[in-house]
């Protein structure tokens, strides 16, 4: 049987810890064959604790999606680090190795089956790969459908175009705890479910991470989803981090001004409080060429020219809150710096 | 005031290597000047009801009953040219997809101005005086350059009030959407939203919006049928749906939501899934996940309860609201 993954460094520790992550794609053509880049991972740093629920937040082509596959070196990071519970991924933990630690459940429930293969195949071949005997990877397989919710007798024969997209996910889930994984990476994994049956599943989530005690990074373009499973959230803006912090702070008090308009843009639910005015104009420019200085200031109402020329960093603008953004740094050149520190 | 759209007891179904009930019994009256919102999950019929309005489902494998007049006219009783006059003109139709629903070998402007060119019988650079007229309306910037991009030169938000310039050209009396903020970000979906709500005041259309999300509803919608399996569970206003929905179905969707639900705390959800709609519905489409069914929900379809004007719920407990349901449901099993 897979043993549990021991626990290195503490409570404390970080169970993740992503520096200077990177990734750029070339995109060909272009006029004159200029070579171009798309940036949609462009220095991202951010810490995972132990036992969180960490939600990622931002539009289309914000590198959320790239981000997540990053962690899992689905895709090769240009630059970067992460560190897992102390340990550097890709020196001294190999690829097999964090893959047992990491797993992650996609958007597309059908696409990320194989078709050929029995629900019950499909759980049992991560454990197999690993070297748990055929019946023990079976018996596993059936006591996880039993977990997520789906009886073993009628489901572990079955084939996934037999099953319902809230089913299936189910067996994503079940899939991706098979090897024991300590962090699950939900990339959107609830987002094509009817709401009925992504209640049911959110449900579930939030049993399993209790059970297994998980931890979640999970990304989805819901805010109302992201504030109800998320202890904090980090909202990215075309490939960088804008801001991050506790998830109630964050909604009561955005720092980022794109965190503000992101958030207000949210339909009410209140039909003598409809939104009369749009947060913010236009498209989010594209990531082959996004403007210079702050990615937003093309689209923020607080900016000013050196938002232009300046790129901010991230820095703390209350404890465990960190917001990039000239307003919040001192002496930037910003008219408004420092004075929202104050405000807060 | 007379309904401008008015659908009684509409069915469809299609019929290839398999029998699908799409819709079965829809009524709705849309009157001028009125935002009606289809609200319900996948496969509840709302787009197959949007698309029977325009006649939009292939012919050889769909059969449609009941009855639908739109603007005065027989729209099951008309021949395709009389179609093809009554699209675009008297209704125009709005997509979750602007790079399907545009033609991808002609400019921005063309597709206008060949709108304008057929409905008006105006010449061609009138046509197009009239598509920069539009783009400008929808707020494109840079609407004179723009009347000669393709719609692949246009991010998804351009796109969408392209179609949506496109799709009122010609000043059509109904528009109907279907779920056309769903692809959008969230930051560009509540612009086009208030875009539509000015369009619609301005040209005082009437508008059918279908859409699962019941925010984007309450953005947008005067009134709201949320449809299951086919049916109208329950209409009424936007507020009387919000407020006190009293099918089952309508409740349970609303307190599902996760707004205002506390981290750590379960979700109330509705248990099972949509029924498979291979046969019509001969008992309560909802029974088999109704916590308040009863032993007659599962015999026979329930009526459409009427509730006060323009108001009715497809349940037979549809006079009691929701907590009171609930008391009554807590007495008997304490």
């Amino acid at each position: 049987m897979l043993e549990e993954i021991e626990d290195r460094g503490g409570p404390r520790q970080a169970l993740l810890d992503i520096k200077g992550l990177k990734k750029h794609f070339p995109v060909s053509g272009g006029m004159l064959g200029k070579k171009q880049v798309v940036r949609a991972v462009d220095g991202v740093d951010f810490g995972v604790a132990k036992g969180e629920t960490l939600g990622i937040v931002g539009e289309s082509g914000c590198g959320k999606s790239t981000t997540a596959r990053l962690l899992m070196h689905l895709i090769a990071p240009d630059a970067g680090s992460i560190v897992y519970d102390g340990t550097p991924i890709g020196r001294d933990l190999s690829l097999r190795e964090l893959r047992r630690r990491m797993q992650m459940v996609f958007q597309d429930s059908y696409a990320s089956l194989n078709p050929r293969l029995t629900i019950e195949d499909s759980i049992a071949f991560g454990p197999k790969v690993h070297g748990v005997p055929d019946a023990k990877a079976r018996e596993l397989a059936r006591d996880l459908l039993g977990r997520v919710g789906l009886k073993p007798e009628t489901f572990a024969n079955r084939y996934p175009h037999e099953l319902s997209g809230g089913q299936r996910q189910r067996v994503n889930i079940a899939r991706a705890l098979a090897l024991k994984p300590r962090i699950v990476i939900l990339d959107e994994a609830v987002s094509a479910l009817d709401k009925s049956v992504e209640a049911q599943v959110l449900n579930l989530l939030i049993d399993l991470k209790r059970d297994f005690g998980l931890t979640y990074i999970f990304i989805s373009h819901d805010l109302n989803v992201v504030r109800y499973v998320s202890d904090r959230v980090l909202v990215m803006y075309l490939g960088e981090v804008v801001e991050i912090g506790p998830v109630d702070e964050m909604w009561t008090n955005p720092r980022h001004p794109y965190t503000a308009a992101l958030l207000a843009s949210m339909p009410t639910l209140d039909p003598d409080r409809r939104t009369t005015q749009a947060p913010l104009a236009g498209d989010p420019p594209n990531p082959i060429d996004p403007p210079p200085g702050c990615r937003f200031h093309t689209r923020c109402p607080h900016a000013e020219p050196v938002c232009a020329s300046t790129r901010p960093s991230l820095a703390d603008a209350a404890p465990n809150h960190a917001v990039a953004c000239l307003m919040h740094a001192a002496n930037s050149g910003h008219s408004k710096a420092g004075t929202m520190l104050e405000a807060s | 005031m007379k309904p401008i759209v008015s659908v009684r007891d509409l069915t469809v179904s299609f019929h290839g290597e398999r029998a699908v009930h799409a819709v079965n019994g829809v009524s709705l009256d849309v009157m001028p000047g009125e935002v009606l919102g289809l609200l319900g999950e996948s496969g509840s019929g709302k787009s197959v009801t949007l698309r029977a309005l325009m006649r939009l489902l292939p012919k050889k494998r769909t059969r449609i009953g009941g009855s639908i007049e739109v603007a005065g006219q027989d729209v099951l009783a008309m021949r395709d040219d009389q179609l093809s006059n009554m699209r675009g003109k008297v209704v125009s139709m709005i997509f979750q997809e602007p790079a399907l629903a545009l033609d991808p070998v002609y400019t921005i402007g063309e597709q206008i101005a060949e709108s304008v060119v057929r409905h008006e019988g105006k010449s061609m650079k009138e046509g197009k005086e009239r598509a920069l007229e539009m783009l400008e309306r929808v707020r494109i910037p840079s609407a004179k350059r723009r009347l000669d991009a393709y719609p692949h030169e246009m991010s998804g938000g351009m796109r969408q009030r392209a179609m949506i310039a496109l799709a009122l050209a010609c000043k059509p009396k109904i528009l109907l959407a279907d779920e056309p903020t769903t692809a959008l970000d969230a930051t560009v979906q509540i612009q086009i939203l208030l875009l539509l709500r000015e369009l619609q005041a301005e040209m005082d259309m009437s508008v059918i919006f279908v859409t699962h999300d019941l925010g984007v509803a309450v953005e947008i919608c005067d009134r709201v049928a949320v449809m299951y399996a086919g049916e109208v569970a329950e209409t009424g206003t936007l507020a009387q749906l919000v407020r006190d929905p009293r099918h089952p179905y309508a409740q349970g969707l609303l307190s599902s939501t996760v707004l205002g639900a506390t981290r750590g705390e379960k979700l109330t959800t509705i248990p099972g899934a949509p029924p498979s709609l291979s046969t019509p519905p001969q008992a309560c489409s909802f029974e088999p996940r109704c916590r308040f069914a009863v032993a007659s929900c599962a015999a026979k379809r329930p009526p459409a309860v009427a509730l006060g004007e323009r108001r009715a719920a497809r349940c037979i407990h549809a006079e009691r609201t929701a907590d009171e349901k609930i008391a009554t449901l807590e007495a008997e099993t304490a």
